[in-house]
């Protein structure tokens, strides 16, 4: 790897612009020099150095980060200030990290999602930090009159040949009258000399989580602060007629009840009631006293069930678009050895943070000031602008840690309900969702069924591919992870290949779920692929690595399916997922055991959000068709480096435990245009009782860029899971959740 | 409104609030004790687990009225000198043992319970006494590793951070 130096020179009031990799389409700009002002001036008062946004150094040596992403448990605000103060020679626990507010001006993007964080901010964060330990040393040669090559820096000093030492401290005054380095004046540590990265270490607000202290968006109590409920039309879309307003108001704790009208938009400002009181209780107490008359709406007509006979009906007519065809896929299947045919079905589920959704806000002289926790805290305030007319320079958002995102919090209709309520109260205002808010009014990750056909030949290669999938629309384009493209695995390997769609507007609303339309369709993918290796008579690894064949890349196709919340179409590195095929399968021991009646071994693989993913599962169902996972295996290749050790093997572990649960009980059907389930007593989730009894993950070390893990290691998991469940019983599942399958077998 | 005074974490705290709120509202708004935290409010999820008179109670399910003199614990007032860590909050920060946290508190309660009744449990026991306790994240293999340290079952050093 050549040294990465600075991309120009800049003078003190210039400012750098840094771009990040490039071709994921979700490519970030930020600016070093941009907020140096700002923080440059408030260093002046304090006598600090801060020559960009992230970094500020005292005289008495105290060093503080600035995390500009938000915080959803995904651990960004303790892995990628990790890179800076490796760059940067502080130890770690002598930094302490700050979360930012909302300012795109200041610090660059601030969106968390798509796992973009760290591949976003990777080579960045590395010059930030490196920049900074260049104007320490340079101020230190400049002290002692040396050259700055006879100086190093090291645990936050500077050392120079001769033993002399001047700690960063010391040298804030000097430092903070350099100009910002010229290029070669900069030289980044190198990946042999990092001595923080890759290794494990806590979540910076570690001590905060164990000991309770308030820090996330639902905690935020400010002077005079009133609480507020929201309640909407349990159909979607529906709006209000009237509502006993003058009764609600006379109930105790109770300040004040009024109407919303919504703008229109079911994932935006949706009509409902606002009940502004005391406490939290006041205003959940006056809520079940609430007499709303409502107007449905036509969603009224629309039902799951109804969806899945139509769809069955529809199953073998043409479908409304072709999303990919090659070769003669009929022609194939007719001449083929065997054939198979099957669909798969996946229901609508929640997100189901555990932290229910919240916002406070306080209009107060002319600004609309809001704590929110927010993933995509630009969909939130540009919603505030366009909903209510308030400029953008007069809406401040401080970002609160978040209890979980999963692509929840990207969407920010509570956000604006919190804003919309706070424009007419005359105090802050917090408003907090109940469980049953949260279950009835999420963004949905949109069901769906896939019709398949595959054949093999007499010497089980696969030899033809159909799938008619349906799937949910709003507005004309599927719903956001609804969208199969026709480059999705194994579009593009299979000679004789047709994916069509037939997809249903709805008023439902739908939004990215963790690893969008990667998370459903790496399960019916590789579920009928190890299908079609039974037919055939095929060891599933091996007629896997037969179907990826010997060619190193694949080029994008045919994008296809609009899939919204998903990677643009990017070439597929065959080579990276052959060799994680592999490394997986090696590290499980796969083919190598030999499993009871009951038990058995599966395994998947899938590319998204740039990372390489195999998964081997080990299952034993017992003869009441009670599932238990003995043992998980991943195999990650995300790039060259991991950042943080212990969030990275924390990111796949929960990953693994989240599809396992989605796989075995998550379900959130719709009737009549609303929900059916309202809380965890029916909407069940996974406990620690279901959790596999060991999981492993492997990282395989490659020469490319760093990429993110929040997501792709999902995928795979289910079909792994259920690959192994027919090795162990012969029983196929093609329908979520897990219940709905007999697994029982004598 | 009724006046009630409420003995927890060792102090006397008098609030005047509705006789059916739940101790978990009493605790975030009025006491500004917001360890305590709101998952489902219907007893599903444990993320308001406190300790009443030592047993772990859920806070949601819990009116104030019904109090009276028991002894309410709650995530703050868990170690049992200020500034130090109980051995589960030590454990858990030893082991990196959250992702976004917020179910924690609740399963640190839980968790401090069971090893005061059982201080050696086997996987079996820690499953079926945190199976009350949901992690949205799926932290559990943490979880279970974190009582295993706590309780001296195990080292430092296997998994999470070090
Ligand atoms: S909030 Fe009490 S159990 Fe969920
Ligand atoms: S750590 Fe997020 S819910 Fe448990």
């Amino acid at each position: 790897m050549s040294t990465p130096t600075l991309a120009q020179s800049v003078g003190r009031r210039d400012f750098l612009k840094l771009t990040g990799l490039a071709g994921g389409g979700f490519a970030l700009a930020f600016y070093i020099r941009s907020g140096g002002e700002a923080a440059a001036a408030d260093a002046a008062a304090t006598g600090d150095f801060a020559p960009n946004a992230f970094v500020r150094i005292s005289p008495t040596g105290a060093v503080t980060i600035v995390s500009k992403q938000p915080e959803m448990g995904q651990g960004v605000k303790t892995s990628l200030p990790m890179i800076i103060a490796e760059q940067l020679e502080v130890p770690w626990k002598d930094i302490s990290i700050e979360q930012g507010d909302f300012d795109e001006k200041k610090y660059g993007g601030q969106s968390a999602g798509g796992s973009q964080s760290t591949p976003s901010n990777y080579d960045n964060f590395h010059v930030v930090g490196a920049t900074v330990r260049t104007m320490l040393v340079q101020a230190a040669a400049q002290t002692w009159g040396v050259p700055v090559t006879e100086c190093r820096a090291e645990k936050a000093t500077v050392i120079h040949t001769s033993g002399k030492k001047l700690t960063y401290g010391q040298l804030v005054a000097k430092a903070s009258a350099l100009p910002v380095p010229a290029k070669d004046a900069v030289t980044l540590k190198q990946p042999k000399d990092f001595k923080l990265l890759g290794t494990r270490i806590a979540q910076f607000d570690t001590p905060k989580i164990v000991t309770g202290k308030s820090l996330f968006g639902i905690d935020v109590k400010l002077p005079g602060m009133l609480y507020a409920i929201y309640e909407k039309c349990p159909a979607f879309g529906g709006k209000v007629v009237s509502a006993n307003l003058d009764q609600i108001k006379t109930l105790p704790g109770v300040k004040d009840a009024f109407i919303l009208e919504g703008n229109g938009k079911v994932k935006e400002l949706v009509p409902g009631v606002a009940i502004i009181a005391d406490s939290t209780w006041s205003a959940f107490s006056a809520r079940k006293q609430l007499k709303i008359v409502w107007d449905e709406g036509k969603v009224v007509n629309e039902s799951w069930e109804t969806f899945v006979t139509q769809a069955k009906e529809k199953s073998t007519q043409p479908g409304q678009r072709t999303l990919r065809k090659d070769g003669d896929p009929d022609a194939a299947l007719a001449s083929a050895t065997k054939t198979v045919e099957a669909h798969y079905t996946y229901p609508f589920i929640s997100h189901a943070n555990l932290e229910p959704q919240n916002t406070t806000a306080h209009w107060h002289d002319g600004i609309m000031e809001i704590w929110s926790p927010t993933q995509i805290p630009s969909i939130g305030t540009g919603m505030v602008n366009r909903v209510l007319g308030i400029a953008p320079d007069k809406i401040k958002l401080h970002l609160n840690r978040a209890g979980g995102g999963f692509g929840r919090r990207i969407g920010a209709d509570y956000l604006i309900e919190a804003a919309a309520i706070a424009q007419k109260v005359n105090a802050p205002v917090k408003l907090t969702w109940s469980r049953e808010d949260d279950l009835r009014h999420d963004q949905y990750r949109p069901g769906g069924i896939h019709f398949l056909k595959g054949g093999v030949d007499a010497k089980g290669k696969v030899v033809a591919w159909k799938n008619h999938c349906f799937t949910f629309g709003e507005g004309g384009s599927p719903g956001s992870g609804g969208g199969l493209s026709g480059d999705e695995f194994p579009g593009r390997w299979i000679a004789n290949y047709h994916a069509e769609q037939t997809m249903f507007d709805t008023g439902w609303p739908m939004g990215p779920w963790r690893a969008p339309g990667s998370c459903v369709f790496a399960w019916v993918m590789h579920s009928f692929i190890d299908e079609l290796a039974h037919a055939g008579g095929r060891d599933p690894l091996e007629l896997r690595l037969e179907l990826l064949g010997d060619k190193d890349e694949m080029p994008a196709g045919n994008p296809g399916g609009a899939a919204k919340g998903k990677q643009p179409p990017a070439g597929y590195n065959v080579a990276r997922m052959r060799n994680v095929l592999k490394f997986a399968a090696e590290k499980a021991g796969w083919g190598t055991k030999k499993f009871a009646k009951g038990s058995g071994a599966g395994l998947a693989f899938h590319f998204s959000h740039r990372g390489y993913f195999a998964q081997v599962a080990e299952v034993t169902v017992s003869k009441d068709g009670q599932l238990k996972v003995d043992r998980f295996v991943t195999g990650v290749d995300i790039g060259a480096q991991v950042v943080n050790l212990s969030g990275a093997e924390n990111q796949v572990e929960g990953s693994v435990i989240d599809a396992m649960g989605v796989l075995m009980y998550q379900e959130l059907n719709i009737e009549r245009g609303r929900t059916v389930q309202s809380n965890f007593n029916d909407y069940p989730m996974i406990r620690i009782t279901d959790a596999p009894a060991k999981i492993e993950t492997h990282f395989l070390k490659t020469a490319f860029p760093t990429t993110g893990l929040g997501e792709p290691a999902l995928p795979p998991v289910a079909p792994a899971i259920c690959n192994a469940i027919f090795a162990a019983t012969g029983k196929r599942v093609r329908q979520f959740p897990l219940s709905r399958t007999d697994l029982r077998w004598t | 409104m009724s006046k009630y005074t409420l003995t927890i974490n060792g102090q006397s705290r008098s609030v005047d609030v509705a006789s059916d709120t739940p101790l978990l509202w009493v605790l975030r708004d009025s006491l500004d004790l917001v360890g305590t935290k709101y998952g489902c409010g219907v007893g599903m999820c444990g993320a308001c687990t406190i300790h009443l008179n030592g047993v772990p109670t859920r806070a949601c399910m819990t009116p104030v009225s019904t109090v009276g003199k028991m002894k309410v614990t709650t995530i703050e007032g868990l170690a049992a000198e200020s500034g130090k860590l109980h051995p589960v909050q030590q454990a858990w920060s030893d082991l990196d043992v959250a992702q976004c946290g917020y179910c924690q508190s609740g399963q640190i309660m839980t968790a401090a319970a069971l090893l005061k009744d059982n201080p050696k449990p086997n996987d079996e026991d820690i499953d079926g006494a945190m199976a009350g306790n949901l992690c949205r994240c799926a932290t559990y293999m943490r979880i279970r590793a974190g009582i295993k340290l706590a309780a001296g079952l195990t080292t430092a050093g296997q998994g999470g951070a070090r």
